[in-house]
């Protein structure tokens, strides 16, 4: 048991190492643009890219997510209806993102008008993480025991109440879990980006403009060969994002939790 | 009031159905045409791609697909499942606050990264001590495994977590040790849960594209073996779709009809087998 | 809680204010040439630093996607490094923005140095499948391509290949950087490359004996070579003259020749 995990521990110093050993970052590449094909100045205007598109496709898939979930755990009894909605999900988080990225582009970029930008970026990405928060939303809010909602719905309240006050913070936790990976692959996707969100270099200052995400910036300089430096220094810059996502989502969970056991 | 709500978390449900169907939709139109008009066995069994003579077998790429998923699987679960296990019960606290954070942390690492790391790294080891190209099959499901492996971990660790203190402490009371009590009573219990990783994972392993393309060659023929160089679905429709027109643009989105059938086999047959062990 | 709550209305005000502000109408998009993409951005960077108000996209996609982004008009200018233009592109403008050469790269370690256009077909077709048979080590030949749809595959099949077709077996990577890693890690991989990418980690062939650097593309000893074109549709709006004028310009093709490429003029 303990082999396995430390061959998971090996797995991870690896990342680690092969992702902090190419930082060649200075303050100046997190705050300039993109200069010279992406060999000098920084990546400011991917770093705003990237947190926007989050954002976008986070504040759509999260309330549905949930919201979904709420609806398939706590408001039916399995059915057909449940079924059916279930086989969707499932079937959606099988969908590979180059389709995303056609779908995106059809629906989005061409017969919405929104064209290359990051809104059809967002509603993409939203698409494509929706089934990652609803299974993991549901999981958790599965888990918790029925006890809570007895007692909640002993006490007269409705059923939303009962959901809101007694399930909902429990399952917290879980659903967090779930919120975090669908950030964690909203960053990192690249190809439902670069059909539908383009690459522009410009700082976006609209979200109908097109802009390029730190993963797209690191696959055109990596691909194109033009600046291994500055790739790496990319994707350290996105790593430590989502570390400090990862990190402020935990310290809320610990404060939620330590509330939930005062309670 | 009450009700209002149910309607509203109803519609919220069916959203996910919806775009699915959307998607469907969009796909099956481009796509039915060349299936016809190609006949769906020449289309699924056909050994040759060559688009630009009309020929649009996809059999090679369906192989691509099904060994790299599998190899990833194979590598990714028993990994991923005795990992979280460990997490959710062996390890001290403090180890599993940061180690958790950490494999989430994987997660957010792009595929790009993955790909071209493995181009510079793997492919060249693999090369040097076990032959072939490099770019390969087994290439692709080592990458492959550790992009899943966040997923399983993650939500295995969850599900883990959640059973009721009550089980665990039944079993150590009724005198099995705590590898037994592992085993038999809490992996059965929390299956629900770590298969539903598993299926995100694998569902994420079929779709991965710019990582497979990086690193597992492209070739358009069957492999013979692991360390032969393959082409999948997903990698297919990338590489081509950005120039292809008419009959050969309609066969790429048949191939997206593939894929979408290939992802509802698999899922049926992972719930199937997830609730047979009763 | 509250917190949370202030986190999620901060965010959102953040997004208001983005979504409020429509992007410029006077964006000019390009797309097309992955090979060419870096160089129109570098291009855009220095016009939009006297343009302040323009605003230029550089999207890739391939060579293929330049000329159909033109035609549909999602791209005001397409971009293509193609030797021959398909026959639907007829109808739109083509201008020679700049010139680029490929050369045929092999590990460093590979003692080959030269290949005959014959030899390069049939190595790439196949035909000739180990490296002994060129006086190299005995090791059965890797190729490397680009896919079908980049400008570059397509020169190299109407230069090099002849209208013969791939060797069955052939490996392929989506660009020229990828191609490099890989010839660049693989002693026994043969791959092809823009000119401008060669770099100590890959080495040229020559072809029939002529070097592959620019002056002899300049020379015109040195075969492969493809021109990047320009498409735009017959009706030119004038920002997209004006940047298309630029790119003409003394300015802009000196800064092209400083990146590699090949000025027109």
């Amino acid at each position: 048991m303990s082999t396995t995990s430390a061959v998971c521990a090996l797995v991870f110093v690896i990342g680690f190492v092969l992702a902090g050993g190419f930082s060649h970052i200075s303050w100046g590449f997190l705050t300039e643009p993109i200069l010279d094909m992406g060999r000098e100045g920084g990546i400011l205007p991917a770093i705003v890219g990237t947190l926007l598109m989050v954002m976008v496709a986070v504040g759509i898939a999260a309330p549905l997510g949930i919201a979904s979930a709420i609806y398939l755990s706590e408001y039916t009894v399995e059915g057909k209806l449940t079924q059916a909605i279930r086989f969707g999900i499932n079937c959606l988080a099988g969908v590979p993102s180059i389709i995303f990225g056609l779908f995106g582009f059809i629906l989005f970029v061409v017969m919405l008008g929104f064209g290359w930008s990051i809104l059809s970026g967002g509603l993409s990405l939203a698409a494509m993480i929706l089934p990652t928060i609803i299974r993991t939303a549901e999981e958790a809010l599965r888990s918790v025991p029925s006890s809570y909602r007895d007692v909640a719905a002993s006490l007269g309240g409705t059923r939303w109440q009962v959901v809101t006050r007694s399930v909902l913070p429990y399952a917290l936790p879980g659903i967090l879990t779930g919120v975090i990976l669908g950030i964690g692959r909203s960053i990192e996707e690249t190809a439902v980006v670069i059909f539908t969100a383009g690459s522009a270099v410009q700082m976006p200052t609209s979200l109908f403009d097109s802009a390029r995400t730190m993963s797209v910036h690191f696959y055109i300089l990596a691909r194109e060969g033009i600046s291994n430096d500055n790739a790496y220094a990319t994707a350290a810059v996105l790593i430590c994002t989502i570390l400090v996502i990862n990190i402020t989502a935990y310290s809320l969970m610990h404060r939620l939790m330590r509330g939930r056991k005062t309670a | 009031m009450d009700r209002f709500i149910s309607k509203l978390l109803l519609l919220a449900a069916c959203s996910s159905t919806a775009i699915l169907a959307l998607i469907a939709l969009f796909i099956f139109k481009e796509g039915v045409p060349i299936m016809a008009k190609c006949g769906l066995t020449h289309f699924l069994f056909g050994r040759v791609w060559a688009p630009l003579d009309g020929q649009f077998g996809i059999f090679p790429f369906i192989i691509g697909s099904l060994c790299v998923t599998f190899g990833s699987l194979f590598m990714g679960v028993p990994l991923g499942v005795s990992c979280a296990v460990y997490l959710a019960e062996f390890a001290p606290k403090k180890w599993v606050n940061v180690l958790k954070p950490a494999i989430e942390l994987l997660a957010g690492i792009p595929s790009v990264v993955y790909g071209f790391l493995g181009v510079m790294w793997l492919a060249p080891i693999i090369r040097d001590h076990l032959g072939g190209p490099g770019l390969s099959i087994l290439a692709a499901s080592c990458v492959l495994a550790i992009m899943i492996l966040p997923t399983i971990v993650g939500v295995s660790i969850d599900a883990i977590n959640a059973i009721p203190k009550n089980y665990k402490e039944g079993s150590l009371a009724l005198g099995a040790t705590e590898w037994q009590t592992t085993w038999r009573v809490l992996l059965p219990a929390a299956r629900s849960g770590i298969v539903a990783g598993v299926i995100l994972g694998m569902g994420r392993a079929v779709g991965e594209t710019m990582a497979v393309i990086m690193i597992s060659g492209n070739a358009t023929t069957i492999p013979h073996s692991i360390l032969d160089s393959v082409r999948t679905l997903t990698a297919n429709i990338a590489i081509e779709m950005g120039y292809a027109v008419g009959d050969h643009r309609e066969a790429l989105f048949a191939t997206g009809i593939v894929l979408f059938f290939f992802i509802m086999i698999l899922n049926t047959a992972a719930l199937k087998f997830a609730r047979r062990k009763f | 809680m509250k917190r949370i709550l202030l986190l999620a209305c901060a965010a959102l005000l953040t997004l208001n204010m983005y979504a409020c502000s429509r992007s410029s109408s006077r964006t000019i998009t390009l797309a097309g040439s992955t090979a060419f993409q870096p160089f129109a951005e570098k291009l855009a960077e220095h016009y939009m630093q006297s343009n302040g108000s323009q605003r230029i996209n550089v999207q890739g996609g391939g060579s293929a996607v330049g000329v159909q982004s033109a035609l549909s008009g999602s791209a005001q200018i397409g971009m293509a490094d193609l030797l021959k233009l398909p026959k639907e592109a007829l109808v739109l403008d083509a201008t020679v923005v700049a010139r680029d050469g490929i050369a045929i790269v092999v590990n460093p370690a590979n003692v080959v140095s030269d290949l005959t256009n014959e030899q390069a077909r049939d190595v790439f077709s196949g035909k000739i499948s180990n490296w002994k048979e060129l006086g190299g080590a005995d090791a059965s030949i890797r190729v490397i391509s680009r896919e079908d749809g980049s400008g570059t595959r397509r020169s190299f099949d109407t230069l090099v290949m002849d209208d013969e077709k791939l060797a069955k077996n052939a490996l392929f990577q989506n660009s020229n950087g990828t191609i490099r890693e890989a010839v660049a890690s693989d002693p026994d991989s043969i791959g092809y490359i823009s000119i401008s990418l060669v770099d100590k980690r890959v080495r040229s062939v020559s072809y029939n004996g002529v070097d592959a650097n620019n002056g002899n593309v300049k020379k015109g000893s040195y075969k492969l070579a493809r021109p990047i074109y320009f498409l735009t549709k017959k009706e030119l709006s004038p920002d997209s003259k004006k940047f298309l004028d630029y790119v003409l310009s003394k300015e802009a093709q000196d800064t092209l020749e400083k990146e590699g490429l090949i000025a027109v003029k």
